[in-house]
This record gives C-alpha cells, sequence and structure tokens, in this order.
C-alpha cells in the first residue's frame, strides 16, 4: 500500500479511498467470522469433537482454503495497516488537541473505542494464532484440534481472556459494520440507516454470543 | 448571572497561546453567548486591558462566522445550533466555562478564538460551482427539476460553512462539509457534467489542506447547525467510488 500511486489505484491513497479499503477488508474479515464461527460451533455437537476434526481437517488441507487463508492473512494485515496509518494522520491534522473534550455528547461509546477493541482483539489474534496455528501446522502437534480446544477451554483463565475479547469485538463490530456500509455509500436515508444499523446489531449479538457459548459450554462441563 | 470564564488566549499563529481565567457578573440570562463576551469585552476594556477576539456577524444563526469550541462542544452544549443562538440561561449561575477556538492543523489561530477557516473556501473553488455561459437570463423552469430531489439538494444545499463539523470531527476531517456540496450539485441536473471530477478535485483538495479522514462517528452532524445529515457523506463516498471505478465517458 505504500508504493507510489498508479492511476488506477491512486485513488485508494486518498482519505475518501483509504476509508473504502477499511470498509471493504472489514467486511471480508466479518464474512470470514461468520465461516469460522459456523465451523466452531461443530464443538457443542456432544460428539467428542468427531464433526469438528473432520471439519478442521478439511480447513487445513483443502487447497481452496489454503488460498482464502493468505487473503484472510493480508486482509487482516491491511485493515491493521490502515487503522495504524489513521492514527498517525489524526495526530497530524489536528497537532494542538483540545483541553476540554466532550466526545461523550456527540459520538457512541462503540465508536470512540475502536482503538482499544482493536488492541485487545489484536492481542487476542496473537494468542489464538500461537495455540492453535502454531502449534498444530508449524510445530505438528499430536493432539487433535478438538483436543487442543478442550486443553484451552478448560483453562478459566484463557475462557476469561477469550470472553473479555470477544465482548470487545462486539464493539469493535457494532461501529465497524455500520460504518462500513455508510463508506461503501449505501445508507442514503434513514430508512436504511435503522436497516443497517439493526442487522448490525443482530450480526454482532450472533458473533459475540455465538463464540462465547464455546468456552462457556466447556467450562460447563468440566465443573458441573 | 454570574460565570468564571476560562478563555484561550494567543497572540498569533506562531505564538503560543493559553487560559487566561475571567470573573463576568451580572449576565442576564436571555444574553446570548456572544453577548456575553460583549460583556466580558466591555469590562477588559474598561480595566485597560486587551478584549477577547472572537468571530461574529449576523448573531441570527444565518452566516456561520461565530466559532468556539465551549465546554468541549463545538458551538456549545447544545446540538445543532450557532454559538450566537446558545443562550446563557442554558448554563447554570456560578459555572465554570471553558472557551477554546476550533483546533485544526488547517484552521490556524489569527488570535485568542478568530481561526482562519479559509481552508473551505478552497476547498469550494474546487468544484462548488457548475460551469455556465452566461448570457441573457434562461426561462424560467427550462430545465425540469422534480420537487423530491430539489428539496433533498436543498437540505444540503444550507451548509453554512461555519466548520463546527471540523472542529468536532476527533480526526479534524472536513468531510462533512465537502460532501454537502457534493450532495447538493449531485443531485442536480445542472451539477451533472462536472459530477465526476468535482467529487474527485474536491476531495483531493480536502486532502491536501491537512484535514483528516472521516471514521463515520457522526460528531460532525450532531453539532451541525444547518442539519446537514449523515447522508450527504454517503453519497459523497458513492460519488467519488464511482468516479474511480468506472471509466470517465468524457475521456479522449
Amino acid at each position: 500500500m505504500a508504493q507510489a500511486a498508479s492511476p488506477a489505484v491512486g485513488w485508494l491513497h486518498t482519505s475518501v479511498g483509504r476509508k473504502v479499503v477499511m470498509a471493504a477488508t472489514g467486511i471480508f474479515l466479518m464474512t470470514f467470522l461468520v465461516v469460522h464461527l459456523s465451523g466452531n460451533l461443530l464443538l457443542l455437537r456432544g460428539d467428542r469433537g468427531a464433526a469438528f476434526n473432520a471439519y478442521a481437517e478439511f480447513m487445513s488441507t483443502n487447497p481452496f482454503i489454503r488460498v482464502l487463508e493468505v487473503l484472510l492473512f493480508l486482509g487482516f494485515l491491511i485493515h491493521i495497516y490502515q487503522g495504524l496509518y489513521f492514527i498517525l494522520k489524526e495526530k497530524q491534522a489536528r497537532p494542538q488537541r483540545y483541553t476540554l473534550n466532550a466526545a461523550h455528547a456527540n459520538t457512541s461509546l462503540f465508536s470512540r473505542t475502536m482503538r482499544i477493541s482493536a488492541v485487545v482483539v489484536l492481542v487476542f489474534l496473537i494468542v489464538h494464532m500461537r495455540h492453535f496455528f502454531v502449534e498444530h501446522r508449524i510445530l505438528g502437534t499430536s493432539l487433535t484440534m478438538y483436543e487442543s480446544c478442550k486443553i484451552a477451554f478448560e483453562n478459566p483463565l484463557y475462557s476469561a481472556f477469550y470472553l473479555f475479547s470477544f465482548l470487545l469485538l462486539g464493539f469493535h463490530l457494532v461501529h465497524g459494520f455500520y460504518s462500513s456500509f455508510q463508506t461503501l455509500g449505501v445508507i442514503l436515508n434513514a430508512r436504511v440507516e435503522r436497516l443497517i444499523r439493526t442487522v448490525g446489531i443482530a450480526f454482532t449479538v450472533f458473533i459475540t454470543v455465538g463464540f462465547s457459548a464455546i468456552p462457556i459450554y466447556f467450562l460447563a462441563a468440566k465443573y458441573f | 448571572m454570574r460565570f468564571t470564564l476560562r478563555v484561550w488566549r494567543q497572540k498569533d499563529a506562531k505564538s503560543p497561546g493559553q487560559f487566561e481565567t475571567y470573573e463576568v457578573d451580572g449576565v442576564p440570562a436571555d444574553a446570548s453567548f456572544l453577548e456575553m463576551l460583549d460583556i466580558l469585552n466591555e469590562k477588559l476594556i474598561k480595566e485597560g486591558k486587551e478584549p477577547v477576539a472572537f468571530d461574529h456577524d449576523c448573531r441570527e444563526g444565518i452566516c456561520g462566522s461565530c466559532g468556539l469550541f465551549i465546554n468541549g462542544r463545538a458551538h456549545g452544549p447544545l446540538p445543532n445550533i450557532t454559538t450566537c443562538r446558545l443562550y446563557m440561561r442554558h448554563f447554570k449561575d456560578g459555572d465554570t466555562i471553558t472557551i477554546e477556538p476550533f483546533r485544526a492543523r488547517p484552521f490556524p489561530v489569527i488570535k485568542d478564538l478568530v481561526v482562519d477557516r479559509s481552508a473551505l473556501d478552497r476547498i469550494i473553488q474546487k468544484g462548488g460551482y457548475i460551469s455556465v455561459n452566461t448570457g441573457s437570463a434562461p426561462d424560467a423552469n427550462s430545465i425540469p427539476i422534480a420537487k423530491a430531489a430539489a428539496d433533498r439538494a436543498f437540505d444540503y444545499a444550507t451548509c453554512i460553512g461555519c466548520g463546527a463539523c471540523v472542529a468536532a470531527c476527533k480526526n479534524a476531517s472536513a468531510m462533512l462539509f465537502t460532501s454537502a456540496k457534493v450532495a447538493h450539485l449531485a443531485l442536480l441536473p445542472q451539477g451533472q457534467p462536472e459530477r465526476r471530477e468535482r467529487v474527485k478535485r474536491m476531495v483531493a483538495q480536502m486532502d491536501a489542506e491537512g484535514f483528516g479522514h472521516c471514521s463515520n462517528t457522526g460528531a460532525c452532524a450532531v453539532e451541525c447547525p444547518a442539519k446537514i445529515p449523515l447522508s450527504a457523506i454517503a453519497r459523497l463516498q458513492r460519488d467519488f467510488i464511482w468516479a474511480n471505478l468506472t471509466p470517465d465517458p468524457y475521456a479522449r
């Protein structure tokens, strides 16, 4: 993204173009969340991971998924790069900050905490990748994917961190979902805005509650 | 009413500024915020001190001259008004009020609370117009425009260029201002010939002036005295994406 602008993609380097990149990668990452969650919910089948392990095997060997995995990694990198760039630009656009700023009066909690939620989700992602991706795909552990999940989620500390991360991901999604569609120029009137905001909340609840159910399920199975 | 004012004082763009604290007493509850500052300035002049410089003109909410970031908000604690239409009855007797200039790199402080907002004029110069051959006046209604289109265009045309959107935005973005003009002309037949170029040129100028990016927090629309809706920004986004992704039909 940092190279010299060519005519065809030069517009992506404008402030408005960068917003579009942020929105497009954001929507791509949101679709990934749906796919990831639908696979993970197989953990809740109570078949000691038979279905989930088969799914994990498919996901780590199918060549089409391999390609998508690279795109996903790029999607994350570009989304994070744009976020960092925007932080830098914000400081440049207002070098002298306000002494008193009542931002709570005209913005939502979710939009104000985008950076905090982004950092928490990034830390989660690193821990998550270390635990599953590195362990299975690089170090080649003898555990099945289901066993790895069981070990992770039966640890209350890991589960608490997981639940906290997904709550903050929910924060990120409330603003992110609405913002993506606003950036793509979809929200032309109040009716469409209500629709997008409602669907965004429903999507956020689905993702947050869906992912959160998994550690709760494992902890409940262990302790009750 | 009696107030303690923390006012930003700054000699010029190059000097560092600082807050000075002043007491004003005997302010009528129905005085506007600007009239309260007039009372302060009369007091300062009588004491032989330099009065506080602040922008004002029509004092009836239509010119967009008055700025001021009051208690952490552009144009003070109420949404969708100008500072001249903010009255002291909206404050409590004995309140301490913090007054800062609009802050953004493209809005350098000229003196105290007065900032230079001509960056907004330069954005308008890049596309806030239509090109026509002048001559005799055209016949009325020679270009039919649907009532709905005219109404929506007018909603966007009401921007008074006050800069509250920039002041309120966490990124100091001028998107609401720029998009209001883009959306206004994009809805009218007269705006069509230059529609693609207009949005590109105005965005380029907005970036060149050093305004920040828009992150859709919506703070601008809450503070906008003309109530420009966020759909203006959606229309700009749509036009900008379209103008850049599709081939220009007029290109040679």
